[in-house]
């Protein structure tokens, strides 16, 4: 028995030693149940609006009060004209624009009904139908107290339109989204692993001893994923307009660009990877657990930002994933142009450059 | 003494990392077409030299000079004149021969036509005709030896640097291999190899001991054995080690 309980012991050492095995059994459990906890949540709250209040009168004004005075919605701005409808959504923040059409009040009044038009980014299927449900609801409720206070039986017919998803089809969604995460995976995780396994064969020792310059291995190394990775997004974008009828409203060409950009981004955090740590399996792990799972929950892929608590919205500001839906999403479902989305292209070239100059710092020091 | 032309010129190369000092002012010459055996315990800083030399490192301070370039101002010029074969073996094992030797031939400037011709004279040399479009994982291991040596060897450099060459191999493949060492030498390639193996110090023509970070002996074998009373060359760094202590 004495020889058993060595053993266990044994093991027991072996398991509080190992910080790999900590983080497993402690660490990523914490975080799992964290992130998963404050990231999945059907609620809403600050929703930026846009009101475009073609009436401005007594009643209008009531509802428009009624609205922001929940906690669901805040005012981003009112506008005055159609035109800058289609803009506020393209600008990315305003999620939904409540349309009052003109003498809302006197037409209540003359003909018992009036409607109002309420738009959403259907972009995100499933946020949209809540807060166009928790629009109409309150229009309701105004409409209930107006009534019994008023002894009257009028009506407000809120016209519902889900803009660039007409069907709430959650492909629309899912597609960008499993792009960023696939060309994640096979840029970053399929290159920092070549470039570490080399390290540890010992023939990276053999390279850099040739004629070969430093660069020129590295470009030689990630030259083959380049080209598989934007074979691959084409093929999801042939797959998502072909299969799943998702509509590319925007230029295809600067599409393609854009995938290019976040390929070499994720090519780049590949490499500071495998500048990182000699190990496959370290840079193996750092590459799912550091890229992927944020890939997946921190990139409005799948649950949107705006819902998440201020901390973890911060820390989806530096995923380069979040940057790269926002451009795809602009640029097929709404059709942006680079006007639009100039701003996220300049971020994710910022962070490029930034992978790439902290890799070529260590492999300096490196060589020190 | 005979006046020869040393093709690696060393001279107070001090290599430290942060406090410690890994080599601690070196000063040695190799010369022209001799095998220079770089001796010394695990940790006495021969890899460290080693890898200054080829140009994976930089020192702290000191001159180098490797076939006639300055280690500081020429390095692109050492690196083409220079072979390594690393203590690994340096060959892809998912590539065939054939597949590695066009590669490290490609990459180390040789024409189509060069690479063509010395594959060929290599694989028959080595009798790997029947082997030449295997993988190298299915090669054995003292084959893989050969090969790589030949690899490195291939662009006809001026020196070849071998870094424990011989580790987990039996003493016959070890002993035709150091063969293939004295033929390179005869085609006028001069031959710096690290080794802790003590006997295959004997097959150099002189051989520096580092202890420490320091060489403490520079000689010819025969002459230390005799110097310091010595059967073999193992006596000899036992007596330096210990003298340190």
């Amino acid at each position: 028995m004495k020889q058993f309980t060595g053993f266990i012991i044994k093991e027991f050492y072996h398991i509080f030693r190992d910080t790999r095995t900590i983080i497993i059994l402690f660490g990523i459990p914490v975080v799992q149940l964290l992130l998963f906890g404050y990231v999945i949540t059907n609620e809403i709250k600050d929703v930026k609006i846009a009101i475009y209040d073609q009436s401005k009168d007594v009643v209008t004004s009531k509802i428009i009060q009624k609205i922001l005075s929940s906690d669901y919605f805040i005012l981003e701005k009112n506008i005055n004209s159609i035109k800058e409808i289609d803009k506020s959504f393209k600008s990315g923040t305003i999620k939904e624009v409540i349309v009052f059409e003109p003498d809302f009040a006197k037409k209540l009044d003359k003909n018992g009904i009036a409607n109002v038009q309420v738009i959403a980014d259907a972009s995100e299927p499933n946020t949209a139908n809540i807060i166009v449900n928790y629009t109409s609801a309150i229009v309701n409720d105004y409409l209930r107290d107006y009534n019994s206070v008023n002894k009257t039986n009028f009506q407000i017919i809120p016209e519902v339109r889900m803009l660039y998803n007409p069907g709430l089809k959650g492909v629309f969604l899912f597609v960008p989204g499993i792009m960023a995460m696939l060309l994640m995976l096979i840029s970053a995780l399929m290159t920092s692993i070549s470039i570490t396994r080399e390290k540890e064969l010992g023939t990276m020792e053999v390279l850099l001893v040739s004629p070969l310059k430093p660069f020129q291995i590295i470009i030689g190394k990630v030259m083959p994923y380049i080209l598989l990775s934007f074979i691959n997004s084409v093929v999801i974008i042939l797959m998502g307009i072909f299969i799943f009828g998702i509509p590319v409203h925007g230029n295809m060409i600067l599409l393609l660009a854009e995938c290019i950009l976040y390929i070499i981004t994720a090519l780049s955090l590949g490499i500071l990877i495998s500048s990182i740590t000699d190990s496959q399996q370290v840079a193996m792990m750092l590459s799912l657990v550091a890229l992927m799972l944020p890939t997946i929950l921190l990139s409005g892929f799948i649950f949107p930002i705006e819902n998440m608590p201020l901390i973890l919205q911060w820390l989806c500001q530096i995923m380069p994933p979040k940057w790269f839906i926002t451009i795809i999403k602009n640029i097929m479902l709404k059709g942006s142009g680079f006007e639009f989305v100039w701003k996220e292209t300049l971020v994710l070239v910022a962070m490029t450059s930034v992978f790439i100059l902290i890799s070529v710092k260590k492999f300096k020091r490196r060589l020190e | 003494m005979e006046n020869r032309t040393p093709i690696i010129s060393v001279k107070n190369l001090v290599k430290k990392f942060g406090d410690f000092t890994a080599n601690d002012d070196l000063t040695f010459d190799v010369y022209k077409g001799e095998i220079f055996g770089f001796l010394g315990a695990n940790g006495a800083g021969k890899t460290t030299a080693l890898r200054i030399l080829c140009g994976l490192s930089y020192p702290t301070s000191g001159q180098l000079n490797v076939a006639g370039f300055d280690i500081y101002k020429e390095r692109e010029k050492i690196k083409k004149n220079i072979g390594y074969m690393s203590q690994k073996f340096s060959l892809y094992e998912d590539l065939t021969i054939i597949e590695n030797i066009r590669f490290y031939g490609g990459i180390y400037g040789l024409s189509g036509k060069e690479i063509k011709n010395r594959t060929d004279l290599l694989i028959e040399k080595l009798k790997l005709g029947d082997v030449k479009n295997k993988l190298i994982k299915d090669i054995p291991t003292g084959w893989r030896q050969k090969l790589a040596f030949s690899v490195a060897i291939l662009h006809n450099p001026k020196v070849v640097f071998l870094d424990e060459p011989t580790g987990g191999v039996d003493p016959v493949t070890r002993r035709q291999f150091w063969e293939m060492i004295y033929e390179a030498v005869k085609n006028e390639i001069t031959v710096f190899v690290t080794t802790h193996y003590m006997d295959e110090a004997e097959y150099c023509d002189r051989v520096s001991i580092m202890v420490d970070g320091r060489i403490v002996a520079l000689d010819s074998p025969y002459n230390l054995m005799k110097d310091y009373n010595a059967e073999n060359m193992e006596s000899v760094f036992l007596k330096l080690a210990r003298a340190k202590v």
